[in-house]
């Protein structure tokens, strides 16, 4: 499983960035978690798909048995300002510092500040294109090795 | 990268970050975590290594996710490793079987682990039996391993696991010879599930018949079994057959045979690297294009023979 010094297989071979993507609340809808999920395994990604209506909890043990880089949660309910900070508390509160935490889905301009400040640390709207998603998780994921 | 005896160390003590830390370094094949190999195996506690293969739409997700609520019931702590194929194109992969595992999502005493096959085309990852090590030396018995969906070559799970359970479903009857010399010779059981559609008992008899007359690997037929994974019918007496078929796998020609194909395997691997780290390999490469030199006297020599 190692390589021996100098071989070919020794430079470097960056491993896949792992991305949870998770749907909190009771919303229904994942066309737009699974297109991103779709366009992320195009760019490259390991993408590890949840299914519908996560709880905190559910998305923090999947984030951790997972080892994942990336946690995206996409929210539609509304539910974002009660759901997403309590998600980032659970992640952080498991001692998981350096996962990257990303939000998209409907979330109006004024939530966003907020949302920021409490550990999102970005929010991808409508119409968002998954190739900037991708870009931004590549320049913000943490550098593994 | 962190430092690999101290997580291997967290691991086994139940710290399920640790775990999930070391799980990466074994498969991403990190450097610092190949001197940890021998400790790894040296802290396995003897779980049942029980691979589940079948077709694609047989329904192993839901299967793995009924087995999990059985063993359970049992007591016992599952170990889960769900393989899905990576893109040949790309290497991203989507990883969709924690949907059907949601039920076990909040249980503490079952661990699950998302690979994706990253360009092995056996079914499983090259990492895939460290990583079920791993989740062994971390207490979870049994540890379960799904393949990506198979279909006649997909084999390299049986080598892996001590039992290898085999899902099929009804109305194959058709596909059966084409499937007769893959996946249902590294059966050690074998499931129809879906069992509720129609055509689960003939297709159970023919199974049966075909097996009879096989030969196979072994003395005895695998034993068939009926069931609805998503309702829970049958899966009782699966466990039960799967923890039968855990002495067997332990007798004496079963490990060696499982040995073997697991040495064979680090050998091909060790080699191919050794092998291509020679300096001579591009040049080695330009010859047998030129048809100068054939592939397998180019391998004798690289090899050192």
């Amino acid at each position: 499983m190692s390589d021996e010094p100098g071989t070919s297989e020794a430079q470097p071979r960056t491993a896949p960035i792992r991305v949870l993507i998770a749907k909190p609340g009771l919303d229904g809808h994942d066309r737009g978690a699974k297109v991103l999920a779709r366009g992320l395994r195009d760019e490259g990604f390991e993408v590890i798909y949840t299914g519908l209506r996560q709880t905190p909890e559910m998305i923090a043990d999947a984030a951790e048995q997972e080892d994942v880089d990336v946690v995206g949660l996409s929210i539609l309910s509304g539910a974002h300002m009660t759901l997403l900070p309590r998600i980032v508390e659970m992640i952080r509160g498991r001692g998981m510092d350096d996962i990257l935490i990303a939000a998209g889905g409907i979330i109006p301009d004024a939530d966003i500040g907020p949302l920021k400040k409490a550990g999102i640390a970005e929010i991808f709207g409508p119409g968002t294109r998954i190739g900037d998603i991708a870009r931004y998780f590549r320049e913000h994921a943490r550098q593994r090795t | 990268m962190a430092d690999g005896p101290a997580l291997l160390t967290a691991a086994v003590g139940g710290e399920r970050r640790a775990l999930a830390r070391l799980l990466t370094g074994i498969e991403n094949q990190d450097p610092a975590f190949r001197e940890l190999l021998p400790r790894i195996f040296a802290a396995t506690r003897g779980a049942h290594l029980v691979g589940v293969t079948g077709p694609p739409g047989a329904g192993k997700s839901t299967l793995v996710t009924a087995l999990t609520r059985e063993y359970r019931t049992r007591g016992r702590r599952v170990g889960i490793v769900a393989v899905d194929p990576s893109s040949p194109y790309t290497g991203g992969a989507i990883m969709g079987d924690r949907i059907r595992m949601m039920e076990h999502a909040a249980d503490r005493e079952v661990f699950m682990r998302s690979m994706a096959s990253r360009g092995e085309l056996g079914g499983i990852a090259a990492t895939t039996w460290l990583v079920a090590a791993a989740l062994d030396a971390a207490g979870y018995d049994p540890v379960l391993v799904e393949t990506v969906g198979a279909g006649q070559a997909e084999l390299e799970v049986a080598r892996l696991a001590e039992t290898t359970v085999v899902v099929e479903v009804p109305e194959m009857g058709d596909e059966i010879q084409a499937i007769k010399a893959g996946l249902l010779e590294v059966a050690d059981v074998v499931v129809v599930n879906k069992a509720d559609r129609p055509g689960a008992e003939r297709s159970a008899r023919q199974l049966r018949a075909m097996l009879a007359g096989a030969g196979g690997r072994f003395a005895a037929p695998p034993p068939i079994l009926l069931t609805v994974a998503t309702t829970g019918d049958g899966i009782g007496a699966l466990v039960d057959a799967i923890e039968a078929d855990r002495e067997r796998a332990r007798s004496a020609d079963r490990a060696l045979a499982r040995a073997r194909n697991q040495l064979l395997r680090a050998v091909a691997e060790r080699s191919r690297r050794r092998a291509e780290a020679r300096a001579e390999w591009e040049a080695t490469v330009a010859e047998i294009a030129e048809h100068r030199l054939d592939p397998i006297t180019a391998a004798d020599r690289l090899l050192g023979k």
